[in-house]
């Protein structure tokens, strides 16, 4: 029997695996190569000689006695991008986690509606909704306006361009990444469950920490990780809403491929970026393994 | 299934102002971008009168169009068999522990781990070792990978907590397993895979870095396209086009809900 | 009405027609976005019979990678003067001879020649323009000095009112042009002096975008803006008071160039068309549509008149001399450049 449904398994899982493993950690392979060569003089590598500027560049720079310094600017732009992705989790979680909760106590037919509802701005272009939101947040525009109008305000609105921008754009544009994960386990909840709680005495907060909230769990875990991680990828929402006065690690490493043409150097730094978030993964799930266990 | 004077909604009064907060925040950008499509003036920031000709130009524009269409056919696809592949994936990772299990969990999520520009090159070079020739195939075949992950956590996620005796019920229930999957787990399942095959439709829909590398001759999706306009400027016929976009996810999901109610 | 049968036939059909249409009598253009007239496409497409599928890119950079990772099967790229360069010497772009073509005597000086591609072996120029910036009048009494120091050092009346083009090689060999320094430099102290620049300016700068530089003039978002001269005719449209300043200090001169990639399908057809291309009416169709100036003798009957009119497209003589050619730097500057913009974004 524990025969047949490890074979099982096996077949199940395969078909993913094997094609990830194929079109994307094979390539990955040849890649982790390149980031280990010498870069070619127009672009591109120089195939067969091998060099570690990439990963030696990261951290130290050549100043112009050819020593080498420590150089934080790298470093200090995956701190930047990091702390932005954290902050738009938080902001799509807060907002995201009483929507899909929303979501899951309307009745059937109205549920499938309002998962398409959360989905349907995204069939435009990103561009065209970074170009919407400039519309609506630049001093003079429509938000600015508005508020003039209701005599709420005096001076301008000055949020584009700022960070706080960047924060409106980026926590717009993965909202459904933290709405749909969380709706999808949320949706399974009986609400018989919390009324029986609340019947037994559970005032709001403890209904929400012993029903709710472990119900929600692993799809929390699964909106946060779809939401952080692509964050930290973003580079189109940034630059356009802020103001391209700060790089984010996706530019960094697009420049490298493109303007720079040091693909070694690019390519290592996606491995650093890959290192880093593996690790920060496991962290995590070391810390918080037992808790899904537990909420059983 | 659930009695709606149980709705727990009445307890928690934030949420539903949450919700409403949450879709204006939402749609308040959308309604922007469809006013604008209508902007006679060429600039978005000016508005001189209300046209059409924006329409007109796009749908007579077929380079555009033919975007749009790639566009459409490359997420339709990869949605379909990213959703497959993490449908069968999430089933087999949720029927308890096992050997080497971290490792299969590491590789299903790795395609978002990995910065899009250094997947994009890698899988090129790949493709271009391979001697596959570049084009819409190879562009669906490089956004199923990247698919997977945004299918497959919300799926992991439903599945998550949920009694495995159930599906082992109907195992026994059913003598044909193909009916009780049918009949039991795909609809247990069913709000999990609609999510994520959500996700990855608009995931694909919007990428452009790794869309533009793996695509060959011919096979430009409308990001690649619209973002190749810098030369010239973004002129509303993006706009029309977005509109025209909605309208196809409108169409799109009303027959979907037409499926349904036929179904059931 | 092509979207909805393209969600009809969201299926595999698709996708191997798309791939499969390599008959005789194709073109696989590759190109910016709206930078060819529609139009201009469908004449070539009637008078020669030859199908034109255009793909595109969003700059020589990501054009460059992709042909470098063995991407083929365009006819026709389309790549500014340095990356003429980088392509002859990477082997990606094919000899065809350009001069032999039967309409190349309809080519303009100095447009028969190119630094990179002296004897046009390789290439022939498709539009030119400068990368200049524009201002506002009416934000400013009086006149600006014709000089980088109104961008880089602002007046107090266009403090955070200024755009540049985000955009590591046009930004840095602006500054190096005010700076002194040469812009191709391996020198990290001349860097340094680049560097400063930018980052004195970079407090009075609203926004780094290389997109809508038309759209924050025209809504007087931003009274300054570094731009292409083409964008800054656009700009006049909305603003007459618009002004787009040569720089006494020297401005990048480039040009965009028809390149044929190593291994196109359909060298012929290629020719066909690069030869139709340096027919007068046809090079000014390309002009009026772009709003960038033609490398081509004799168009000036064909040409909008608002064109021929503005100072920024059609460039004055006297300025002729502040013309400096992009240019493609070495590793070494390279490397220089991108640490000096990546230090900027910091």
């Amino acid at each position: 029997m524990g025969n047949i449904l490890r074979t099982k398994r096996f077949w199940l899982v395969a078909p993913a695996v094997v094609y990830i493993g194929f079109f994307m950690a094979v390539p990955l392979l040849q890649m982790a190569y390149v980031s280990v060569l010498e870069r070619g003089d127009y672009g591109g590598v120089n195939w067969g000689a091998f060099s570690m500027d990439a990963y030696i560049s990261f951290i130290f720079e050549r100043d112009l006695m050819d020593n080498l310094v420590v150089n934080t600017d790298y470093l200090q732009i995956f701190v930047r991008s990091f702390g932005l992705s954290a902050m738009t989790t938080v902001f799509a979680l807060l907002l995201g986690f009483p929507t899909a909760f929303y979501i899951s106590t309307q009745p059937q037919s109205r549920r499938n509606f309002l998962i398409f509802l959360v989905t349907i701005p995204f069939w435009t272009n990103i561009l065209v909704r970074n170009y919407a939101w400039m519309l609506l947040l630049r001093n003079g525009g429509l938000i600015d306006g508005a508020l003039n109008w209701m005599g709420l305000e005096t001076g301008g609105l000055d949020v584009l361009y700022t960070p706080y921008a960047v924060s409106i754009g980026l926590t717009y544009t993965y909202l459904p990444f933290m709405v749909l994960p969380i709706y999808a386990s949320l949706e399974k909840l009986d609400h018989r469950l919390v009324e029986a709680a609340f019947d037994l005495g559970a005032d709001k907060r403890r209904a929400m920490s012993r029903v709710i909230l472990p119900l929600a769990a692993p799809g929390i875990a699964a909106g946060c990780i779809l939401v952080f991680i692509p964050c930290l990828g973003a580079y189109v929402t940034p630059e356009l809403l802020g103001g391209g006065k700060f790089m984010m690690i996706a530019n960094l490493i697009g420049s490298q491929f493109g303007a720079a043409r040091n693909w070694p150097l690019g390519a290592g730094l996606g491995f650093v970026l890959l290192a880093l978030v593996l690790i920060s993964m496991m962290v995590y799930s070391f810390k918080f393994k037992s808790l899904p266990e537990e909420s059983r | 299934m659930k009695v709606d004077a149980s709705n727990p909604l009445w307890r928690f009064r934030g949420i539903t102002s949450t919700a409403m907060f949450f879709f204006a925040y939402l749609y308040l950008p959308i309604v922007v971008l469809i006013a604008l499509s209508f902007n006679e003036n060429r600039l978005a920031t000016i508005w001189t009168g209300f046209t059409m000709d924006w329409y007109v130009t796009a749908l007579s524009n077929d380079d555009m169009l033919r975007a749009a269409q790639n566009s459409i056919v490359v997420a339709v696809s990869a949605t379909v068999l990213a959703t497959i592949a993490a449908t069968l994936a999430a089933m087999g990772m949720s029927r308890g522990r096992f050997k080497g299990e971290a490792g299969v969990s590491a590789m299903l999520v790795l395609p978002l781990l990995v910065p899009e520009i250094v997947t994009a090159i890698a899988t090129l070079l790949f493709f271009v070792a391979l001697g596959i020739k570049l084009g819409l195939l190879t562009v669906i075949i490089a956004h199923t990978v990247f698919c997977i992950p945004f299918a497959y956590l919300p799926i992991r996620a439903r599945l998550e907590g949920m009694d495995p005796a159930l599906v082992e019920a109907a195992n026994d229930l059913y003598a044909n397993e193909w009916k009780a999957f049918r009949r039991v787990t795909l609809p247990l399942l069913w709000p999990g895979i609609l999510s994520g095959a959500m996700l990855s439709f608009i995931i694909s829909l919007d990428d452009f870095v790794i869309s533009y590398f793996v695509g060959g001759a011919g096979s430009t999706t409308l990001p690649i396209y619209i973002f190749g306009m810098i030369r010239i400027g973004i002129t509303p016929e993006v706009n029309a086009v977005s509109a025209m976009m909605l309208i196809v996810s409108i169409v799109f999901v009303s027959i979907s809900f037409m499926i349904d109610r036929i179904r059931y | 009405m092509k979207l909805r049968s393209a969600l009809l036939g969201a299926s595999a059909i698709a996708f191997l027609s798309a791939g499969s249409a390599q008959a005789a009598g194709d073109l696989f253009f590759y190109n910016w976005s709206n930078y060819f007239p529609p139009e201009l496409m469908e004449k070539f497409e009637e008078e020669t019979g030859i199908k034109v599928t255009l793909d595109v890119y969003d700059s020589n950079e990501t054009m460059l990678a992709k042909l470098q990772a063995g991407a083929s099967g365009y006819d026709i790229a389309v790549a500014s003067d340095y990356m003429v360069d980088v392509m002859i010497k990477e082997g990606l772009a094919t000899k065809f001879d350009a001069k032999s073509l039967e309409n190349f005597g309809n080519v303009a000086k100095p447009h028969d020649t190119m630094k990179y591609d002296p004897e046009r072996e390789y290439s022939v120029t498709y539009l030119w323009g400068t990368t200049g910036f524009t201002y506002d009048a009416a934000a400013v009494d009086g006149e600006l000095e014709n000089s980088w120091k109104e961008f880089f050092e602002p007046r107090e009346e266009f403090r955070g009112k200024i755009g540049a083009l985000n955009d590591e090689v046009e930004m840095f060999n602006a500054a190096s042009y005010y700076a002194g320094v040469e812009k191709c430099t391996e020198d990290p102290a001349e860097a340094q002096k680049v560097l400063d620049v930018l980052m004195k300016q970079k407090p009075y700068i609203a926004v780094y975008s290389s997109e809508g530089t038309i759209d924050r003039m025209s809504a007087r978002e931003v009274q300054m803006h570094m731009q292409w001269n083409g964008a800054a005719h656009r700009t006049k449209e909305s603003i007459p008071e618009a002004v787009f300043v040569y720089p006494k200090e020297g401005l990048t001169y480039w040009a965009d160039h028809f390149v044929i990639p190593d291994g196109a399908p359909n060298l012929e057809n290629a020719k066909t068309f690069i030869n139709w291309m340096m027919k007068p009416e046809n090079a000014a169709e390309a002009s009026n549509y772009a709003g960038y100036m033609n490398s081509i003798k004799g168009t000036g009957e064909f040409m909008d008149p608002s064109l021929n009119a503005d100072p920024a497209v059609n460039m004055p003589e006297e300025y002729a001399d502040l013309l400096i050619p992009s240019q493609n730097c070495s590793v070494k500057a390279r490397d220089l450049r991108n640490r000096v913009w990546t230090k900027l974004k910091n």
